[in-house]
């Protein structure tokens, strides 16, 4: 078990394209640590460099108090499930499980006795001479992990690992890849598109766009407080309504309705500044009789999202989408009101599109901040 | 045969048949029969021939040439086709794998040269190398006099073979080695493995399909290639006289035509037993369907 430490890491490809572009990272010691981003934002990238599949341009790896970033990836003390698990076909079940062991040149009884008692620990038993591809999806993930595991690699990294896995097997899998995280207490990063994902398996997540970090933080910290407008929009089953705004006179002015002012950004803010107004869809709540605060809208759209409903309404130029549970379902054309809990809306720089906060704004005035 | 009958169906089929049957099965048989006859090119028996019955393979069984002939074709296989060729061929397109650029291109583009220029331009070209005097070979090694093609005759076409034939395993390799997942390579060097054991355990056995088919058409085509005759003419004294500069030899140089079927009949066994043979292992080994329809490909090939 170790921890993961980079510093300034770089992979740039020939050609001059930064893949990962100075990344900062500190995965804790039996963290369960997601890499979340679109495609092509270089959380593979990073993954495969902690792995040592891509040798690292520029920057220091750290796993435990050890230097890697020039080892092979067969001495870093670290295992790797594959998305497609790649899994060795010509090779049953227990030959690939302990397939790592061969390598080091243990005896053939020493290996089986190792493969079928990790592979009882993740329900493979009776499947040890089955051939890969005789086996379901969710059994080679778990042929795939249990090689894995079955060195006691002080890291774990899996790429992602439910893409691969049909709608219903990956909520099942979801919950089990964190019960056997738990269990092994092995630090583990993973890579996934997926927010809801991220949300649910990771201790920590970190959101990646272009090569480098965005945000570093909790699942709720991620959620909640979103350092960038790029990550609001990013997480979350239903983005984050994004409106353009000014700041006029303590309060926020979104088109011809006036909002209370987000309790972070107070004292973050000048009068007259341009501001981006987020509210998450499921904080925002309706009315059919005038609000104080409330923005006056009308219902175009209602989509059913079985206990709720997704509400799209427009105010003015504006359009805002807003998660109702089924008692509250408003008609389609009905004029109302949405509420606006200052607690849970965030203002953001119009310009650079980060978060205005008044607390963020006296650290950043201690120490120079790096981030995008 | 729905909707079109057998009659129809046969139709469509016969002008095929007929075409195999007039070029493939005609000679074949047209073959067992001269190789029963006392057929010569000249003299009497050129115009009436004579039915000598088995005479003939009695007279090839008891002639120590067509042993010593038959000793160096599988040396020649062996050294030429399955190590030279095959092996090469395997390094290089595992060697291309990791190079990109013009690099790959140029050396791609030469080893292809090799297989494309025609066998009498590639063996001028081989004659002009190691030719005695002015030799290009000898020019380089300053070792003017030296004439590889007396003192080395095996030696220098089975050298000549293999750069003339390396080209096709290098593509078949290279197209195998493509189909091998890369995941499955990088999931053996997770666990530490080194080249030798990636390649021990993840390569070979995905392409055993593949090595299969290129060691059959590998060896059946240096068991009938004839080019090696256009360097040395099987010479000096027979000393690189393969089996299919053997039965020119006989039947052309020699003039005896029905000694040179019956040889060529021999020939054809040998191959069917090899081709069988290959296609028995490819059977045994089960089965992947992938690996099936290599092997009958490679089986459909031999026959023609």
């Amino acid at each position: 078990m170790a921890a993961i430490t980079t510093h300034a890491l770089v992979k740039e490809y020939p050609g001059g394209v930064r893949g990962v572009d100075g990344v900062d990272i500190a995965i804790a010691d039996g963290e369960f640590f997601a890499l979340l981003g679109p495609s092509g934002c270089g959380k593979t990238t990073l993954l495969r460099s902690i792995a040592g599949l891509e040798t690292i341009t520029e920057g220091q790896l750290l796993i435990g108090d050890r230097d890697v970033t020039r080892l092979e990836p067969g001495q870093r003390g670290v295992a790797m499930v594959f998305q497609d698990y790649a899994l060795f076909p010509h090779m049953d079940v227990a030959d690939n499980i302990a397939y790592p062991l061969k390598i080091r040149r243990q005896p053939r009884s020493a290996r089986r006795g190792v493969a079928s008692e990790v592979g009882d620990g993740l329900s493979l038993t009776g499947l040890m001479e089955r051939r890969p591809g005789q086996l379901s999806g969710g059994q080679q993930q778990r042929v795939a992990l249990a090689r894995a595991v079955a060195t006691r690699p002080e890291v774990l990294l899996l790429d992602e690992p439910l893409s691969n896995l049909d709608a219903r097997l990956r909520l099942e899998a979801r919950t089990f890849l964190k019960e056997l995280q738990r269990e092994l207490a092995v630090t583990t990063v993973f890579v996934t598109h997926d927010q809801a994902e991220a949300l649910a398996l990771a201790d920590r997540i970190a959101v990646m766009s272009a090569g480098k970090l965005i945000q570093v933080g909790t699942p709720r910290e991620v959620f909640a407080k979103p350092a960038t407008t790029f990550v609001a929009g990013f997480i979350g089953s239903t983005p984050m309504n994004l409106l353009a705004a000014r700041v006029e006179g303590g309060q926020v002015r979104l088109g011809s309705a006036v909002v209370p002012m987000p309790l972070d950004a107070v004292g973050a803010v000048t009068d007259g500044a341009e501001v981006v107004w987020g509210a998450r869809p499921e904080y925002l709540g309706w009315s059919t009789t005038a609000v104080e605060g409330g923005v006056e809208a009308e219902v175009t759209v209602v989509e059913n999202l079985g206990a709720s409903v997704l509400v799209t309404a427009v105010a003015g130029a504006d359009r805002l989408q807003l998660v109702l549970g089924e008692d509250d379902e408003p008609a389609p054309g009905s004029r109302g009101w949405v509420t606006v809990p200052p607690r849970r809306t965030l203002l953001f720089d119009a310009e650079s599109g980060r978060r205005l906060d008044a607390e963020r704004a006296r650290e950043d005035a201690v120490a120079v901040d790096v981030a995008p | 045969m729905a909707g079109l009958g057998r009659f129809g169906a046969g139709a469509f089929v016969a002008p095929a048949l007929a075409l195999i049957g007039l070029f493939l099965v005609f000679p074949a048989l047209w073959t067992i029969y001269l190789g029963m006859t006392d057929y010569r090119l000249t003299g009497l028996q050129a115009v009436d021939p004579s039915f000598v019955g088995l005479d003939n393979y009695e007279q090839i069984l008891g002639d120590p040439a067509f042993w010593r002939s038959l000793r160096l074709t599988l040396v020649f296989v062996l050294a030429s086709g399955i190590v030279g060729q095959s092996l090469l061929g395997f390094a290089i397109a595992w060697a291309l794998r990791r190079l990109t650029g013009w690099l790959k291109s140029v050396v791609e583009t030469l080893v292809l040269a090799a297989w494309v220029i025609p066998a009498s331009v590639a063996s001028f070209l081989w004659i002009a190398l190691l030719d005695r005097r002015g030799g290009t070979l000898n020019e380089i090694l300053g070792t003017q006099g030296t004439a590889w093609l007396i003192e080395h005759p095996m030696a220098m076409i089975i050298i000549f073979n293999i750069w003339v034939g390396t080209a096709f395993s290098m593509l078949l390799f290279s197209s195998a080695l493509a189909s091998v997942p890369p995941s499955q390579l990088e999931s053996a060097r997770m666990a530490g493995a080194s080249g030798w054991q990636q390649l021990r355990d993840v390569v070979i056995p995905n392409i055993r399909g593949h090595i299969l088919t290129n060691t059959l058409l590998i060896t059946l085509w240096t068991f009938n290639t004839f080019t090696p005759y256009l360097v040395t003419a099987g010479g000096p004294n027979g000393a690189s006289e393969i089996l299919a500069v053997y039965i020119y030899n006989t039947a052309i140089p020699g003039g005896q035509l029905g000694v040179g079927a019956a040889i060529s009949l021999i020939m054809l066994l040998i191959n069917l037993v090899i081709a069988l043979g290959y296609l028995r292992v490819g059977r045994a080994r089960a089965a992947r369907p992938a690996e099936a329809t290599a092997a009958e490909t490679a089986g459909g090939a031999a026959t023609s």
